[in-house]
C-alpha cells in the first residue's frame, strides 16, 4: 500500500493521492438550478405577454423591453458599485422586468417604467442583499412606488382599442359605465394593466408552474378562493364575481406575485395563512377600502408579515410530540 | 398493508444507477496478499489486539477484544503471519489501530469455526453468538448487533424489520445478496425473531427489485411468520426512522431509539452474517462490496475478506476506467470520499463508488432562493434552509432551535436544493457544537 495502483491502460503505477477529490456528502446533486426555475417563470409568461403584445401592439413591446433592459442595467450596476457578484445570469432581474411591465398600464410613460425597474432592483432587492432576501415583491413593490409617486399615469387606463377606459372592477366601483363581457375577460380585451387582460393565457402559465413544480398550487387556489368568500360574505352580488374573479389582477396575483419565494412563506402552513389573508385583505380593499383592486397593496401587507408567519408556522419535527 | 406504495413523509427521486451492478452476480474476490485489519470498525469502543506481531493466525480467529459492552469482537480474515501493528486511516475518514496480516495461502480455518443448530440455542445463546463473532450492523452504521439486541429491562419489542430497502443509488450488495442468498437471511431473520422473542417480522424492500421481493417470499416458509413489505422507491427509504413509519406507522422521536416504539430494525446483510454464525460458525470476516460508478472498468459485487485495501478491489474490477475524480466509500448520498486506496474494507464497507472525474461538479455555491424544497424532502421535518444559515454563521443555540439534532444527514436538501447550496453538511458540522456545547452546560 503505497499510494499506487495500476492503471489498466498504460501498465503502469500511478500515483493518486493529490488526483482524488475529497468532499463531503451528497456526492451527487439534482439538476434544479436557480437560472432553470427563473426561466420556468419567464416561459409561464410568454402567453400574457403575447397576450399583451397582441391587444395593445406596440406600447406592451415598448414596455417589456424597457422594463427588462433596466433591470438588467441595474443590476448589474449596483452589484458592481457594491462590489459583489454580478448574477444577472440568474435570469431573477428578468423576471422582475416582465412582471413589472405585466403591472403597467399601456400608456405608461417609458422613463417612468424605468424609474419601476429601478425602484424594484435597487431598493427593493439589492438593499435588502439582493436575491432571496428581498423582504416584499420586487415588482410590486415598484408598482406601488409609481402609484403613489405618478397617481394620474398610474390609473389612466386604456381598452386594447386604445380608447381610455375604466378598468371592470373600477366600473363596478363607480357603479356607472358599461361592463365587459365575460368572454372579454377571460380572453382578454378589457381595460387595466398589460398583463391582466386575458384571463385564460395568465392561467395557462400558472398551470405550467404547478406541473413544474415551481409554486405550490394551495397558494392560487386559496388565495382566490378566499377572496370569492370573503366578498360573498361582505354582500357582493353573485353576478359580479366572475369580475373579481377574472379582473383586478387577482390572478396575476394569485399565480405569479403571491407565490414569489422570497417573500411569502416557506413553510407549507405559513403558505396557506399568506394566501388566506391575500385573499380576505383583496376583498376588503374592494369593498370596505377605496381601492377597486386591492391585489397590489393585499400582497405587499402580507409579505411584511411573512416572518411573523414562518415563526408561528415551523413544520412539526418527524416524531414530535405536540 | 399497501404494499409497494408503504413510504415515509418527504424525501426525494433519486437517479438509481444500479443498471451498473445489480445484474452482476456476486463474486468472490481474491483473498488479499496483506489484510489491514481495522480494531475499530464499530460504533463503541475500540478493539485492543491479542496477537503479537510474528504470531500465525488462521481464519476466523478472534485478533482483537475489549471488555466493554459496546464494543465489537474482529476477528483475522486470512491465514498467515502478523507482520505489524499500526495506526492507520481507515474510510471513515478516522485513524485506527490495524493488525496488518501477510497472507501465507493456506486459507485455514480457526479451529473454532463450527456450526451450530438453532433450534438448541437459546435466545441469551443466540445473543451471544452474535457477540463472539464480531456481528455489526452491515448497513453502514456499524452498531454492535448484541447490544441492538439487548433490549433494557421495562422495554418491550413487538416488531422487528429487516433491512432490504438499499435505497443509496449505486449499491446493489444487498439486493444480490437478497438474490443468491435469500435462505440464509431468512434463517438469520428467524434467528433474530428467536433472540428478541417477537412474532411480527418483516421484510422491507423497494419497489425498484421485485426480483428480490420474489425471492425472499419464496425462501419464506408459511411458519416462519415473516412478511415482505414492498416499499416505494424513495430516497432514503432505508434510514432506519424512514423504514419503521413506512411499515409500522410508528415515529421514531429525535435522540430515542427505535425500541422507544418497539421496534428493532436490522439490516439484510447482518441477517446473512448470524445465519453464517449460527449455520457454520462463521465470524464476521467477509462482505459483499459493489465495486461500481461510471469511473471503474468493469463494476462487480464482491464478496470481500474484511481488510482488503480498496486499492486491491478496484485493480479487480480492471481498474478505473478515465481519470477518477472521487472515490467514494460507500454510496452517493452518504458515503465518504476517500483521499487514497490504501484503505481496507471494513464490516460498514457496502460499496466503493468511483466517480469520474467529469462526474464530479464543482458548481458555485448561490443565494437561497427561498424556494422551500429542502422542507419538502427532508424526512425529519425540517427546515434545512435555516439551520443552515444559522449553522454558517455558528449560531449554535438557533441552530438548536431549529432541531438541527433531528438531521439523520441523509443529504437529501443538499440533493435538490437550486442554489447548490452545502445544507447538509453545514448542518451535520452545526451538530457537533451543539452537543459539544450540551455537554459542557
Amino acid at each position: 500500500m503505497d499510494g499506487k495502483v495500476i492503471d489498466p491502460t498504460s501498465n503502469d503505477t500511478v500515483v493518486l493521492d493529490d488526483m482524488l477529490i475529497v468532499s463531503l456528502s451528497p456526492h451527487i446533486k439534482s439538476d434544479e438550478s436557480v437560472k432553470r426555475t427563473m426561466l420556468d417563470v419567464i416561459i409561464a409568461l410568454v402567453p400574457a405577454m403575447i397576450g399583451s403584445v397582441y391587444f395593445f401592439g406596440f406600447d406592451a413591446i415598448r414596455l417589456l423591453l424597457v422594463t427588462v433592459v433596466a433591470a438588467l442595467i441595474f443590476e448589474y450596476g449596483i452589484q458592481k458599485l457594491f462590489k459583489k457578484p454580478v448574477r444577472i445570469m440568474d435570469l431573477s432581474a428578468i423576471v422582475t422586468g416582465i412582471l413589472l411591465a405585466l403591472n403597467l398600464p399601456a400608456g405608461t410613460p417609458w422613463w417612468v417604467a424605468a424609474f419601476g425597474a429601478a425602484f424594484a432592483i435597487i431598493i427593493v432587492k439589492e438593499f435588502f442583499g439582493g436575491i432571496g432576501q428581498n423582504f416584499m415583491n420586487p415588482a410590486l413593490g415598484a408598482r406601488a412606488a409609481l402609484v403613489a409617486s405618478w397617481p394620474g399615469i398610474m390609473s389612466s387606463y386604456v381598452n386594447p382599442d386604445g380608447i381610455s377606459a375604466a378598468t371592470p372592477l373600477g366600473i363596478l366601483k363607480a357603479g356607472e359605465g358599461n361592463l365587459p363581457a365575460i368572454q372579454s375577460m377571460i380572453f382578454g380585451d378589457i381595460g387595466g394593466v398589460i398583463g391582466e387582460t386575458s384571463a385564460i393565457l395568465l392561467l395557462i402559465g400558472g398551470v405550467y408552474l404547478i406541473i413544474r413544480n415551481v409554486i405550490d398550487w394551495k397558494i392560487p387556489v386559496l388565495y382566490i378562493g378566499t377572496t370569492t368568500v370573503v366578498l360573498m360574505l361582505l354582500g357582493v352580488d353573485s353576478s359580479n364575481l366572475i369580475f373579481h374573479v377574472l379582473g383586478g389582477g387577482l390572478i396575476l396575483g394569485a399565480f405569479f406575485m403571491a407565490t414569489d419565494y422570497a417573500s411569502s412563506p416557506v413553510t407549507p402552513k405559513g403558505k396557506m395563512i399568506f394566501a388566506i389573508g391575500c385573499g380576505l385583505l383583496t376583498a376588503l380593499f374592494r369593498v370596505k377600502g377605496g381601492l377597486p383592486e386591492g391585489v397590489s397593496y393585499a400582497i405587499l401587507l402580507m409579505n411584511v408579515a411573512t416572518p411573523l408567519i414562518e415563526k408561528f408556522t415551523r413544520p412539526k419535527v418527524f416524531g414530535e410530540v405536540k | 398493508m399497501n404494499q409497494g406504495k408503504l413510504t415515509f413523509k418527504g424525501g426525494v427521486q433519486v437517479p438509481e444507477f444500479k443498471e451498473l451492478a445489480e445484474s452482476k452476480p456476486i463474486e468472490v474476490a481474491e483473498s488479499p496478499q496483506f489484510a489491514y485489519i481495522p480494531m475499530q470498525q464499530h460504533i463503541g469502543a475500540p478493539c485492543e489486539p491479542v496477537v503479537n506481531v510474528g504470531d500465525r493466525v488462521t481464519i476466523g480467529q478472534k485478533i482483537g477484544e475489549t471488555g466493554a459492552f459496546v464494543s465489537s469482537t474482529v476477528h483475522a480474515s486470512i491465514a498467515g503471519t502478523v507482520k505489524e501493528i499500526k495506526t492507520m486511516y481507515i474510510s471513515t475518514g478516522s485513524k485506527t489501530k490495524c493488525v496488518v496480516i501477510e497472507n501465507d495461502g493456506t486459507d485455514e480455518m480457526h479451529e473454532s469455526v463450527k456450526g451450530r443448530n438453532l433450534d438448541e440455542l437459546s435466545p441469551q445463546e443466540i445473543i451471544n453468538l452474535v457477540k463472539d463473532n464480531g456481528i455489526a450492523g452491515m448497513g453502514g452504521a456499524c452498531f454492535p448487533t448484541h447490544v441492538k439486541f439487548s433490549i433494557p429491562d421495562g422495554k418491550k419489542i413487538d416488531t422487528v424489520i429487516l433491512n432490504g430497502a438499499e435505497c443509496e443509488p449505486y449499491l446493489t450488495g444487498d439486493h444480490r445478496l437478497m438474490l443468491e442468498n435469500a435462505e440464509s437471511i431468512v434463517f438469520g431473520f428467524k434467528a433474530i425473531k428467536k433472540a428478541l422473542g417477537v412474532e411480527k417480522a418483516y421484510i422491507g424492500i423497494e419497489n425498484n427489485k421485485m426480483d428480490a421481493v420474489e425471492a425472499v417470499k419464496k425462501a419464506i416458509k408459511p411458519e416462519d411468520g415473516i412478511e415482505v413489505a414492498v416499499l416505494q422507491t424513495k430516497y432514503p427509504q432505508g434510514a432506519e426512522k424512514s423504514i419503521i413509519y413506512a411499515i409500522t406507522g410508528r415515529s421514531v422521536g429525535t435522540g430515542a431509539l427505535p425500541l422507544e416504539v418497539g421496534v428493532v430494525v436490522s439490516n439484510v446483510a447482518t441477517a446473512k452474517a448470524i445465519a453464517d454464525a449460527i449455520q457454520h460458525g462463521k465470524p464476521l470476516y467477509e462482505r459483499i462490496v459493489t465495486v461500481t460508478g461510471r469511473g471503474i472498468v468493469e463494476p462487480k459485487n464482491f464478496l470481500v475478506r474484511i481488510g482488503t485495501p480498496f486499492s486491491e478491489l478496484i485493480r479487480q474490477s480492471g481498474g478505473f476506467n478515465g481519470k477518477p475524480g472521487k472515490v467514494i466509500s460507500g454510496g452517493p448520498m452518504m458515503g465518504i470520499a476517500q483521499f487514497t486506496l490504501d484503505v481496507p474494507v471494513i464490516k460498514g464497507s457496502g460499496g466503493i463508488l468511483v466517480l469520474p472525474e467529469e462526474e464530479v461538479k464543482d458548481e458555485p455555491v448561490l443565494p437561497c432562493i427561498k424556494c422551500g424544497k429542502c422542507l419538502d424532502v427532508c424526512p425529519s421535518g425540517l427546515q434545512p434552509l435555516f439551520i443552515s444559515a444559522y449553522a454558517l454563521r455558528n449560531d449554535v443555540e438557533r441552530a438548536d432551535y431549529y432541531s438541527a439534532l433531528a438531521c439523520v444527514e441523509c443529504g437529501a436538501c443538499s440533493f435538490i436544493c437550486p442554489a447548490k447550496r452545502p445544507l447538509a453538511e453545514s448542518i451535520r458540522n452545526i451538530k457537533k457544537e451543539i452537543i459539544a456545547k450540551r455537554k459542557k452546560s
